[in-house]
């Protein structure tokens, strides 16, 4: 029997210039997942999501989501389909306010007309005021975005994702720049989210991977060098070759 | 959205309608020629063609400001809505040219001996005005579509749209084109059957204009105090988020582009009556740049600040024309050079300044004082997977 899996990428290649960013990658998520893609620098990480939400398109190699392929889609279009993106540095409109960027996040016709003739409804602003609890922000719902601190930046915008309902996240290093304490956070954060919504993290914080006990993919130079648990993944000598780097030395800070 | 104009607008822009509708035109008609209140046709005349061009500077400015299109070639719609206007008047003038023909001059001096086709439905005052907005907003649809839908942003933009007047003023110096060449038209007689020159005339094609500045003030504010109004900003700060949002960013920016267009074909069919000419001249880059200007001494990203700047700086060209002609164009340079450097906000960044937080309450804040907003800068469009990544620690 075949499995239903929400996002396969078959033999998905992309290069740049004859730089192989991703080198025939096959890649599958199940539904309800949290999976962690860690790879040192230059792996293809960022650029595996760019091919999955449409930013670029891949050389060769196809990606279905929910079975329907879309790896010919426009980036609004995968949007639509429920597939949500928080980029690495955050990307929030400086000069909304908390609950405008919100609202432009929310679920719904995006047409140019609707848009004109869009009054805010109640179930609109309880949306709203959900999200906000979720990611904390309530008492900076009237302030500019531009005025949050990285942390709460980030998690504005994974609100943004969570206020159009997005059933699959992409997540570009969520705890980047953050604090401990963000940190921790933003860990039980996702933690909460998985299951409902299925996710993918791309992540360097090693301590922040093992808390969310995930399945890890390893990237590595456009291919994929192992899958498993943390534990299976830490204890793979090729790993701690390639990523940790410098033969078994400091296992939870190959970035330092 | 339900954001509403904040009431302090409201009672001014209610002050201001009243002036310019109503005291201005009784203060030309009523009032004795001798009376220090009197206001003169000259001034009258003057006035209807400044707002003319302050509706292409306030549609300009829902380009730039808002949606970060740097149009330079806005005055290309202007013109193609005065041209489009303008073959009705030519019409209109029927056997009182200079040849007494039943066509317009240039034509008879060119040797037609048959009005073009394209020509006879402009004997229709309505379908002439319909043209006077249609035709512009057509380009500007089909302009828009393909630079949008190709990803065309930035400065890129920018030059192909100063590219497309300049084709066009090109295009209508030929006299193949039958739109009248170079001299383009003049001498106009009638419109709806009144003699165009008479002071009545004048003053009613005034508060036509003065209308129409006001309601297209009205309509651009309020459209970008709506949900569309956050989305067009949202495109100006950060396109990719809009992109990863599920908006398809280049329908919103077709549609600013196209009304934009609209709008301004309809301060071209004012304009012309008024001034009484219209050739290519108005399709010249230089001139489209000069809106530009308006918009940037006045206060880009805030549709009232451009109104001041372009009857300000037109007051400014009227006056420099007459009495220091060959320092015009110097002056006007260095007004753009002190603004840019010295009060990126322009005339209306400083009244708010001045006026404190009152007017700026529901206002955006424009994002920084560059031409080009960040989103509209150019980029690579295939990310460098290198140079992404090395971004991180």
């Amino acid at each position: 029997m075949k499995r239903e899996f929400l996002l396969v990428a078959e033999g998905l290649t992309k290069s740049f210039d004859g730089f192989k960013a991703i080198d025939n990658i096959n890649f599958y998520l199940d539904r309800g997942e949290l999976r962690t893609i860690i790879g040192p620098n230059g792996a293809g990480k960022s650029t595996f999501l760019d091919l999955i939400t449409g930013r670029t398109r891949p050389d060769s190699g196809t990606i279905t989501y929910r079975g329907n392929p879309i790896t010919r889609l426009r980036e609004y279009e995968i949007y639509r389909l429920g597939i949500g993106r928080k980029f690495q540095t955050p990307s929030i409109y400086a000069h909304h306010t908390v609950f405008e960027n919100l609202l432009l996040g929310l679920k719904g016709p995006r047409g140019v007309f609707s848009s004109i003739f869009h009054r805010i409804s109640s179930s609109e602003k309880n949306r709203i005021a959900e999200v906000l609890e979720i990611i904390g922000l309530t008492e900076k719902a009237h302030i500019p975005a531009g005025l949050l601190s990285h942390g709460q930046k980030q998690w504005l915008e994974i609100g943004m994702l969570l206020a159009q309902e997005a059933e699959l996240l992409l997540l570009d290093e969520p705890a980047a720049g953050m604090s401990d304490e963000e940190t921790e956070k933003t860990g039980n954060l996702l933690l909460t989210l998985a299951g409902g919504h299925t996710l993918i993290v791309i992540e360097h914080d090693m301590t922040f991977i093992r808390r969310l006990a995930s399945r890890v993919t390893v990237l590595h130079q456009g291919r994929i060098l192992c899958e498993g648990s943390f534990e299976h993944v830490q204890n793979d000598p090729r790993v701690q070759e390639v990523y940790l780097g410098r033969k078994h030395r400091a296992h939870n800070q190959p970035n330092s | 959205m339900s954001d509403r104009l904040p009431k302090v607008e409201i009672f001014f822009l209610l002050i201001l309608s009243a002036v310019l509708i109503f005291v201005i035109p009784i203060l030309n008609s009523a009032v004795p020629t001798d009376h220090p209140f009197y206001i003169s046709n000259y001034l009258v005349n003057l006035l209807g063609q400044y707002f003319c061009l302050a509706i292409v500077a306030v549609s300009l400015d829902f380009l730039w400001g808002y949606t970060g299109l740097l149009s330079l070639g806005q005055m290309l719609f202007f013109s193609l809505g005065g041209y489009a206007f303008g073959m009705h008047l030519m019409l209109m003038i029927g056997r009182l040219g200079q040849y007494k023909s039943d066509l317009p001059d240039f034509m008879v001096f060119l040797g037609y001996n048959k009005l073009p086709d394209f020509w006879v439905p402009f004997y229709s005052f309505w379908f002439a005005a319909a043209a006077a907005l249609w035709v512009p907003g057509l380009l500007a649809f089909l302009f828009g579509w393909l630079a949008f839908r190709s990803r065309i942003r930035g400065v890129y933009f920018s030059i192909l749209t100063q590219a497309l007047t300049y084709a066009a003023c090109l295009l209508f110096f030929r006299n193949e084109l039958s739109m009248g060449g170079n001299n383009g038209f003049t001498d106009f007689k009638f419109i709806l059957g009144k003699p165009i020159n008479s002071p009545d005339t004048q003053r009613a094609l005034y508060v036509a204009s003065a209308l129409s500045l006001i309601l297209t003030y009205l309509l651009l504010r309020t459209l970008t105090l709506t949900k569309f109004g956050k989305v067009q900003r949202a495109i100006r700060d950060s396109e990719n988020r809009v992109l990863f949002s599920g908006y398809a960013a280049a329908n919103y920016k077709l549609f600013a582009f196209t009304l934009a267009a609209v709008i301004s074909g309809l301060a071209g069919a004012l304009y012309v009556p008024q001034v009484g000419i219209i050739n290519p001249s108005q399709m010249e880059p230089s001139r489209s740049l000069e809106a530009v200007v308006w918009v940037a001494v006045g206060g880009r990203g805030t549709l009232y600040g451009p109104v001041i700047g372009a009857v300000g700086v037109n007051a400014l060209r009227s006056w420099a024309t007459i009495s220091l002609p060959a320092y015009w164009p110097i002056l006007l340079g260095s007004l753009f050079i002190l603004v840019v450097l010295f009060a990126p906000r322009g005339i209306a960044g400083f009244l708010e300044f001045l006026a404190g937080k009152v007017l700026t309450a529901s206002r955006p804040i424009l994002p920084n004082t560059q031409i080009f907003t960040n989103s509209s800068l150019p980029k690579t469009s295939s990310p460098n997977p290198s140079g992404q990544e090395s971004q991180k620690t």
